[in-house]
């Protein structure tokens, strides 16, 4: 299995492909349907830096006491279907999610030389249990739609869609 | 008449509100370890390892299986020689779902339909009541998660298409859902009745442990067929092609009107979550 450390280089991009099994470390940020509303209408004036950023299709459980987060999954990635072209367009660094994306997802993924990873969904307490740390960067009141900064340790992760277009499903 | 405190069926529904928020059912954990020990595909077998051992964490760390704590299902048979006194039953049900989401660290996930505000404490549940012979209550808590349910499906047959128009639509519906609703599923199916408790079928056929059969043996043939011919899909374990895209079927039936054949397909992802108490 690859050790991966965010953010990722284009040669690591590259060396990618669908169906590796991969552990990701690094800084990523929630975002799952009304966050992504939110973040397309205002292009312009956005919460946080796009480029070269990772996005978890996720909304957390609150942590309990003594985690840094509770049980925080995937959510299915085919909802965000229609923004995710948008944001990769705009320098978005790839996603994480869970199933499969649209024909003009995995288009914008080659576009843009990223991939989309998949983590396995129902998993979600040993997701929550390798988040180091979780900050609330915009939208509090969308509760657990929020966008959360996320200091993420050893994700176990497949590569779902890779730069090349092909894809695990 | 024996008389029953609302407030115990308040302790009830929260008890069983973190019991199955924190554990998969036991059958549910059967049917995913044999579908690990059978599977051929790697990434699949990855996937099945995964929640296993998740399911592991979540009961040693009493932390929730799945983040999608999900819509609180209730459903009550309440013995008709019972009498409820003290507050409201709908309140008393309100209140064990909000303390129990709130205790439990659970997601509250239920929001306005159009204005997509959340009411922060994962209420209303969604209450199904029975009045039956005795003087029982008895309660099932069933937290839905909408990756699932997203996937679920109604088709209103004719009644010319039959048992081969049942298998088609059923199967149809799970091809579809493919990846998304978090495979392997397990598939609750509502056969006949009407629009509106055909549905209430197909998520009632969710409450019965996977790999039980239907008494009716026609009906018992129906979830094999399905079944079989599901799994010969290919989804596999999150999609990633395998050898099990469904840990089980069960289907409900109820009488129908002459002129038609209604078919529900509600869908569970893996992490089926069920806990049921006898007051």
């Amino acid at each position: 299995m690859k050790r991966l450390t965010l953010p990722l280089s284009k040669e690591t991009i590259a060396s990618l492909h669908a169906g590796d099994s991969v552990l990701l470390s690094g800084e990523i940020y929630t975002a799952r349907d009304c966050a992504h509303k939110r973040i397309v209408a205002g292009l312009d004036c956005l919460p946080f830096p796009l480029e070269n950023e990772i996005i978890y299709y996720a909304g957390p459980c609150p942590a309990p006491e003594g985690k840094a987060c509770g049980s925080c999954g995937p959510t299915t990635s085919a909802r965000m279907n229609s923004f995710a072209p948008t944001l990769l367009d705009h320098g978005l660094g790839g996603m994480i999610g869970k199933g499969e994306m649209s024909e003009e997802v995995i288009k914008a993924l080659v576009r843009n030389q990223k991939v989309y990873f998949a983590a396995i969904g129902g998993a979600g307490a040993i997701y929550g249990n390798a988040v180091e740390q979780s900050t609330c960067v915009a939208y509090p009141d969308l509760l657990s739609e929020a966008v959360y900064r996320l200091r993420i340790k050893d994700f176990p992760l497949i590569v779902a869609i890779d730069s090349y277009g092909k894809t695990v499903y | 008449m024996r008389t029953v405190d609302t407030k115990e069926i308040e302790a009830c529904v929260y008890r069983l509100a973190l019991e199955a928020g924190r554990n998969l059912s036991p059958s549910c954990l059967n049917a995913l370890t044999e579908a690990r020990d059978r599977e051929t595909g790697s990434a699949a077998r990855f996937a099945l390892d995964t929640v296993l051992q998740n399911a592991e964490v979540a009961k040693r760390e009493t932390m929730p299986v799945c983040q999608d704590t999900g819509m609180a299902c209730v459903f009550l048979s309440i013995g008709q020689e019972v009498h409820l006194t003290g507050k409201s039953l709908s309140e008393a049900i309100h209140e064990g779902v909000r303390r129990a989401y709130s205790d439990g660290c659970f997601r509250k996930s239920i929001c306005d339909p159009l204005t997509r505000v959340n009411t922060a404490d994962n209420t209303p549940a969604a209450i199904h009541t029975q009045i039956v012979p005795g003087d029982k209550v008895e309660l099932s808590f069933l937290p839905k998660g909408f990756g699932s349910e997203n996937m679920s499906r109604l088709f209103m047959l004719t009644p010319a298409a039959g048992r081969k128009g049942i298998i088609d639509s059923v199967v149809s519906a799970v091809k579809e859902a493919g990846s998304k609703p978090c495979p392997p599923v397990y598939i609750g199916v509502g056969i006949g009745g009407s629009f509106d408790t055909v549905a209430l079928l197909a998520k009632r056929a969710l409450l019965r442990e996977i790999g039980t059969r239907h008494p009716r043996k026609d009906v018992a043939s129906i979830e094999e067929e399905l079944l079989t011919k599901i799994n010969a899909l290919g989804i596999g374990a999150q999609g990633f092609h395998g050898d099990t895209a469904a840990l089980g079927v069960s289907c409900e039936i109820a009488p129908t009107h002459i002129a038609g054949l209604p078919v529900a397909v509600n869908v569970q992802c893996h992490c089926v979550r069920v806990a049921k108490e006898v007051l």
